[in-house]
């Protein structure tokens, strides 16, 4: 790593810091991309959902070579309470037809495939190298130093796609440590089993999937969902929260206890029966949305991805948010490159306006209080569920009770666990915030 | 709830440990012994790093960490834990992530 100087430095191979890398290099800039980890995407974890678009704008072939699981056909959503659901399933043939809008994928093989794009493109990879700080000249950052023997690297730009911990851009001084309250912890495993079975057990073909979003008591009160995702031969299921809640749980609950408790759960556990769990991993989901975005761009840096808080908490996106940070990131110094301006803030800017003018910023935009009403509202997570639950149950079970009777109890129910002010002020938080 | 073994999901992950150096520290043990009721790290950590000891001190062991920053997070009141990402190429190695 000798005294050379490149256009731009990315911090980080997921997502984001390989669109980044990949659209500048694509443009003929001379390009650095430092990544911690033995091969891009072994720090990495996701649920992991692809969404077709936000790659597709940058490599529209993608589906020629990419590691893709299978297409999702099914959503469905489960309410959960200790040993009953109630749920909605949405599927549909038209989610069959070419070309497919989302994807289940593994992070390991999908970001090594990604990398390999990046490096075609003509960037160069250093792996197996954490990017200890950034160097600054006053406030102006220059580059970054490496833990590897003189590993000062020069650049006209970094661009931090460090993910959610966001360790240089905090280090810096940039912004603040994570609040507690705005990020959520996962943990997820990955349970192999023969592709025969899932496809008979989930009602799907080949090359079909279903994803199950979950929620309700599993979750002990806390704020958080659960998720459940049809590899090709494998099935993800995880369990987060936010991580504020894991914290002040009486119960003092572990993560691993909360997975191990879904995964028993008499609605799941026959779906993974038998899978041979090969890893366990866990992770923080930046979900603060809109309010906890922090500065993003300043002379000589630029933040994309989850180092930046891009994640759209209620629609489950962030990887689709990483790659258009990531894009957005790199056309910006592309086109200050050719109009021959400095990488300062002043010029920088024009990211944060792209993002602005994009679904990303739009979005969290829309949701910006969804953070705030789900986060102080945990009756929308236990109460809510079981009373659910114990409405259809009501309704379902036929034992001589007439039905009026069974109305007249289950509004009665509702009307004991939240009284009307509460239900009505439930709705009128939702609806705001979902406006 | 019953006990479960976080030791027997970790045993499935890849590491590459970096012997001898940490890469997590507490900086004063003393702090959570004398300072921290609530101890959280000892139940938050997904991978069961910290552990309570029975002299109400806690401790760290980071190779089964699993890099996801909780810990420090968490320890708001005190900011007890220097945290780090392990040297290039060790830590967590995930085989599907």
């Amino acid at each position: 790593m000798a005294q050379e100087k490149f256009d731009a430095i990315v911090v980080g191979a997921g997502p984001s810091g390989n669109t980044a890398a990949y659209t500048l290099a694509k443009a003929g800039l001379k390009v650095l991309q430092i990544e911690r980890g033995e091969y891009p995407g072994s720090k990495n974890v996701q649920g992991a959902i692809l969404y077709a678009d936000a790659l597709e704008r940058v490599i529209p072939d993608f589906r020629d070579d990419a590691p893709l699981e299978r297409h999702v056909i099914e959503q469905r959503v489960w309410v959960l309470d200790d040993n009953s659901f109630v749920g909605t399933h949405y599927r549909s043939d038209d989610y069959n037809k070419p070309p497919y809008n989302r994807y289940t994928i593994i992070r390991a093989q999908f970001d090594k495939w990604f990398s390999s794009k990046v490096r075609e493109a003509g960037a160069l990879l250093i792996c197996e190298t954490t990017v200890e700080e950034l160097l600054m000249d006053g406030q102006r950052c220059i580059g970054v130093r490496c833990d590897r023997q003189g590993g000062e690297v020069y650049a006209d730009v970094v661009i931090l796609a460090d993910g959610v911990n966001s360790t240089l851009a905090r280090k810096a001084g940039f912004h603040g440590e994570l609040d507690a309250g705005n990020v959520a912890l996962a943990v997820k495993e990955i349970l192999f089993m023969p592709e025969e079975v899932i496809q008979a057990r989930f009602n799907i073909k080949e090359e079909e999937g279903v994803v199950i979003e979950l929620m309700g008591t599993v979750t002990e009160g806390m704020v958080g969902t659960g998720f459940l995702y049809t590899n090709k031969d494998s099935l993800t299921i995880g369990v987060g929260c936010m991580l504020g809640d894991f914290k002040n749980n009486p119960k003092r609950s572990t993560p691993y206890g909360l997975l191990e408790k879904l995964k028993k759960h008499p609605s799941i556990a026959p779906l993974i029966e038998g899978g041979e769990m090969k890893e366990y991993a866990a992770h923080l989901i930046p979900e603060g949305g809109f309010h906890a975005v922090p500065q993003v761009y300043g002379d000589g840096w630029m933040i994309v991805g989850d180092s930046g808080g891009f994640v759209n908490a209620v629609h489950r996106e962030g990887s689709n948010l990483a790659m258009t940070t990531g894009r957005l990131a790199a056309e910006t110094v592309i086109a200050a490159k050719a109009a021959g301006q400095p990488l300062s803030a002043r010029t920088l800017r024009a990211y944060k306006q792209a993002l602005d003018a994009s679904f990303v910023m739009k979005d969290l935009h829309k949701y910006r209080d969804m953070p705030q009403v789900l986060h102080t509202s945990p009756q929308f997570f236990t109460t809510y569920p079981q009373l659910v639950t114990g409405a259809a149950k009501k309704m379902f079970t036929v034992d001589g009770v007439d039905k009026k009777t069974k109305e007249r109890e289950i509004f009665g129910s509702f009307r004991a666990a939240r009284r009307i002010s509460g239900l009505v002020g439930d709705a009128f938080k939702l609806w705001r915030a979902f406006r | 709830m019953m006990a479960i073994n976080v030791e027997e999901k970790l045993f499935q992950n890849r590491y590459k440990v970096d012997h001898g150096r940490p890469h997590i520290q507490i900086k004063n043990a003393d702090v959570c012994k004398n300072d921290c009721q609530a101890q959280s790290c000892t139940y938050v950590c997904p991978a069961s790093c910290y552990k309570a000891e029975g002299n109400r001190a806690v401790t760290l062991i980071t190779d089964g960490c699993l890099e996801c920053g909780s810990c420090r997070v968490i320890c708001s009141e005190h900011a007890n834990v220097a945290w780090e990402y392990p040297r290039g190429g060790h830590g967590i190695l995930f085989k599907f992530g």
